[in-house]
């Protein structure tokens, strides 16, 4: 029904022009492109591609990722021998760079591409061209109205159908409507209004600003960088590549990018919760002093660097993600030589900083020395022997270690994980297991290693701040093209594109007759409230009484109940 | 420096929480009672109506051609009003009754929320228990303030028992004292982001359990066009099943925008807190697939072939998700939001 008002229900369906059920091809090849275009260019493909793209986020979140955790990731493999592999063969531990992951989002953005251009141009022929023609019998629309100018007011008024069309027009313009009139000087003209083109618009800008933050992140990806740094108290970061413990460039990253800033942590206050029962010893506060100095030879400046309070400097981000401890250690060796000596950083592992820590003393002669164990903060010993950590403030610090000596296996060159002693080529010097017991040692404590091998000291303890420092030229476009987007995304989905139209006519006792009628693009709940408020204005522009006739309010009561929302106006008007 | 926590205002919280959940379990067997008895009724008016087959009597019984009228009845398998509109269909009194008891239910709950936050000296949404709680409460409001305007009580069953459900799983599921926020939460998009997340989740209480509704009556009006007998005769106080729908899709729409704006909001505060304003983190990744499954159903909604029953089937899978995201995902998927206080 209504197909020659409602020509524009089939532009709902994406790809312009195409009939709804395609015809298979039989056209060799570039009918088939052109077949392909269509197909991936349809609303139920983005439909499809839009689910398909949930579905496989999906499992990112179920196996650890690479990016995120490689030595997780590298763990599981070991742990799972036979599924593991399979699982890596299938990239699910690099779901988001994924062949699959990657050939559904962007075949979505082609096809996203290939949705909004002829969106867009059609929504540029319909802006510059007139509101659509005048239908024949405007009963037949969702809402519809009829309003009477009495014969006697329309003579004092000197109103004429054209004159009236004119005015209605004038009337329409005001309240936001672009408005043409037709056939003005027949007995019968009428105008063809047309309000919320902002809806299409808001549409495209949503569509094309997706675009936009797809790109923005690429951009990110290519010319942006982040690394890691670890700092203990008064010691300091150099923005260099040497300086970071960890490094991440971009595909397109050179060395020149860095600014040779620094930052050196002058001291590290943690505060914790010491009020209340139930969150004893949560943590309250974490802030980082520090002397930041733009390059060398400029001048320093004390700041102060907190959780969600990140620092801007030299075209970078500095962020505080985590703390701890460095015990203060001195390893001599078998010589009676410091093999090593300074602050250790230690790992927490729960909230009360329980945590892993290692030593190693490659410089150890005549043997190299390691050593695994925890540092506990405020060490307690339950029944059964096992130290524990009681309070994440240090109130009792203890060095609870195992002892090795052998080849540290640091010599080949191969890279090291500072936090991880590969005990395999090492034998055993001190252990909770072997008869001279493992090393548990206070702050100033010595303990003299077995065998003669040497001798550690736990002179003092650090905190240390982690940082993490990026760079990313995609950031502001992201957050531009996203705002965007849910501006547009608002403009679409609650602007009603409406089309009005008046029909103005005189009966032959002078009597002058207005119909109006209006049809929602898409979905309109308010279609009826809009069609009353023009009413309205209409009326008090002719001094009509404000009872309007009973003719109008019974077809309006009709039409309200008929299109309580826009779609059901089908089925009612059929029953 | 924060002042400490006011223990003391944090149980009177705790009190104002049980005293409102017990309202709203009164509240929740009215809108029951409420269900049955219209059912009742209209089963003896349907009845009566059968006897007598006289059309002017019935003119006066369901106002403008949306009550049980003698041909409505076998062809329409609604009796509630379809534009959701009060007074026009026969008062009910029980409904009245669960309504006020939900404002009062809801009156104490907000004063359980706010007590809340002034004991904590901040927005109370900083753990599960708040998220649980607070999110209830804005159920409960949105679906009171939605009450004002369009008669949704034939869902007060469902709304105010998902309610009860999410205080039981505050209470005995994550039962947190009132606390300070450790720093990673200390920040001023903890209010933007987590209210908004919130409230979008609200609506999609509602439009879930209307979905889930719209899919019963849809297979109830087939089967009465089929001319089987009338299994779930307490869906005649449920709108059509294309009533439902549209509405439906006017609150996810609202939704929708709410879900991209807390997409948004989270990101800038990750970028803020870890550097990155995306970085595939557990929780980001399950907010990206609940924002893809809305924007499906969104799109389904202007495709042909997928509007009706697919696109509520979108609705619940994408409600499900937001289930599983407040639930399992943040219990036992680790990631860098596991701070919530579980
Ligand atoms: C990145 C993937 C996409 C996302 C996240 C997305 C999201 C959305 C959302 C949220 C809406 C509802 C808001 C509105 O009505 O404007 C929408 C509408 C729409 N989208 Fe997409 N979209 C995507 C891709 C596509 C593609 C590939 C097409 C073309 C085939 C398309 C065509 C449309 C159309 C025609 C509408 C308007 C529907 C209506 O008239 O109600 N979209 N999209």
């Amino acid at each position: 029904m209504k197909q020659d008002v409602t020509q524009d229900a089939t532009g709902r369906d994406c790809a312009q022009g195409t009939k709804p059920d395609v015809v298979l091809p039989s056209l060799g090849f570039l009918g088939t492109l052109r077949w392909a275009w269509t197909q991936l260019t349809s609303m139920r493909t983005a439909l499809f591609l839009l689910l398909l793209l949930a579905v496989a986020a999906v499992p990112g979140s179920l196996f650890p990722q690479r990016p995120a955790n490689p030595a997780v990731v590298t763990q599981y493999i070991q742990d799972n021998p036979e599924s593991g592999p399979v699982l890596d063969w299938f990239q699910l531990f690099d779901v988001y760079s994924s062949v699959w992951f990657s050939a559904i989002y962007l075949l979505l953005f082609i096809s996203l591409i290939g949705c909004v251009v002829p969106r867009a141009a059609a929504h540029f022929r319909a802006v510059r061209s007139k509101p659509p023609r005048t239908p024949k019998r405007l009963s037949r629309l969702p809402v519809y109205g009829t309003l009477e100018v009495s014969a006697a007011r329309a003579r004092d008024a000197g109103l004429t159908p054209s004159s009236a069309a004119e005015q209605a027009a004038a009337v329409l313009r005001k309240r936001g409507y672009r408005v043409d009139v037709r056939d003005a000087g027949t007995d019968r003209p009428s105008v063809g209004a047309e309000r919320g083109l902002a809806k299409e618009f808001g549409n495209l800008v949503f569509h094309t600003s997706l675009i936009g933050v797809l790109v923005s992140v690429a951009v990110g990806g290519l010319f942006g960088y982040n690394g890691q740094k670890v700092v203990v108290e008064g010691e300091s970061f150099v923005n260099t590549l040497i300086g970071y413990d960890s490094f991440n460039p971009g595909s397109n990253f050179t060395d020149d990018q860095l600014d040779p800033y620094s930052i050196r942590l002058d001291s590290f206050d943690v505060r914790f919760d010491r009020e209340q029962e139930s969150h004893y010893g949560q943590p309250l506060d974490f802030t980082a002093n520090i002397t930041t100095q733009d390059g060398p030879g400029e001048d320093e400046e004390q700041q102060v660097l907190k959780v969600n309070a990140p620092l801007t400097i030299g075209g970078t981000n500095v962020y505080l993600v985590g703390n701890g401890y460095a015990p203060v250690v001195t390893v001599r060796d078998g010589e009676g030589n410091i093999a090593s000596q300074g602050p250790v950083v230690s790992v927490p592992s729960d909230g009360l900083y329980t945590s892993l820590i290692v030593i190693k003393a490659p410089d150890a002669k005549p043997e190299q020395l390691g050593f695994v164990g925890f540092f506990l903060p405020t060490a307690f010993v339950d029944e059964q022997g096992v130290s524990f950590s009681r309070d994440p403030d240090p109130f009792n610090p203890q060095l609870n270690l195992n002892s090795y000596y052998g080849d540290l296996g640091l010599d080949d060159g191969t890279p090291e994980n500072v936090y991880v002693l590969d005990t395999e080529n090492l034998t055993e010097l001190n252990s909770r297991n072997n008869d001279d017991g493992g090393i548990v040692l206070g702050v100033g404590q010595t303990y003299d290693l077995p065998e003669g091998k040497g001798s550690i000291t736990f002179d003092g303890l650090k905190r240390y701040a982690a940082l993490d420092i990026h760079h990313d030229p995609g950031e502001l476009g992201a957050l531009v093209f996203s705002t965007l987007a849910l501006l547009g995304l608002s403009a679409s989905l609650f602007i009603g594109r409406r089309r009005l139209w008046v029909r103005t006519g005189e009966h032959p006792d002078g009597r002058i007759m207005v119909e109006y009628a209006l049809l929602a693009r898409g979905e309109d709940h308010r279609l009826p409230a809009e069609g009353d408020a023009v009413a309205k204005l209409l009326a008090d522009r002719w001094l009509v009484p404000s009872g309007t006739p009973e003719e109008n309010s019974t077809q309006d009561a009709a039409a309200s109940t008929a299109v309580g929302t826009g779609q059901s106006h089908h089925n009612a008007k059929d029953t | 420096m924060p002042q400490p926590v006011n223990a003391e205002l944090g149980q009177l919280s705790e009190l104002f929480m049980l005293l409102a959940s017990i309202a709203y379990v009164v509240a929740l067997i009215f809108f029951v009672l409420d269900l049955v008895k219209s059912s009742a009724t209209i089963g003896t008016l349907e009845a009566r109506l059968a006897g007598e087959k006289a059309a002017p009597v019935l003119a006066g019984v369901g106002g403008r051609g949306s009550g049980p009228t003698a041909e409505s009845v076998p062809t329409r398998a609604e009796t509630a009003d379809d534009s959701m509109d009060y007074g026009r269909g026969p008062r009910r009194g029980t409904a009245r009754v669960a309504v006020s008891l939900t404002v009062l239910a809801a009156v104490i709950h907000g004063a359980a929320v706010v007590t809340r936050g002034v004991a904590a000296h901040r927005v109370p949404w900083g753990n599960m228990y708040e998220f649980c709680t607070t999110g209830a409460f804005l159920v409960a409001a949105i679906f009171l303030i939605t009450l004002t305007r369009k008669d949704l009580r034939f869902v007060g069953s469902f709304v105010v028992g998902l309610v009860v459900i999410m205080l039981c799983a505050a209470t005995v599921g994550f039962p947190t004292p009132v606390a300070r926020l450790i720093p990673a939460l200390q920040s001023y998009w903890l209010i933007v982001h987590v209210s908004i997340a919130v409230a979008s989740s609200a609506l999609f209480t509602i439009t879930f359990a209307m979905s889930v509704l719209q899919l019963l009556q849809t297979s109830r009006e087939a089967k009465l066009m089929a001319g089987k007998p009338d299994r779930a005769r307490f869906l005649r106080l449920v709108p059509s099943a294309l009533s439902l729908e549209n509405l439906s899709y006017r609150l996810n729409a609202v939704a929708f925008v709410g879900w991209t704006f807390t997409l948004m909001a989270g990101a800038i505060w990750a970028e803020q807190a870890w550097g990155r304003y995306w970085g595939w983190d557990t929780k980001e990744v399950w907010t990206f697939v609940i924002w893809t499954v809305y924007a499906g159903y969104l799109h389904a909604r202007a495709t042909r072939g997928w509007t009706g029953t697919r696109a509520a089937w979108l609705s619940i899978v994408g409600y499900l998700c937001i289930v599983f995201n407040f639930t399992i995902v943040n219990i036992y998927f680790s990631g860098l939001h596991s701070y919530s206080g579980v």
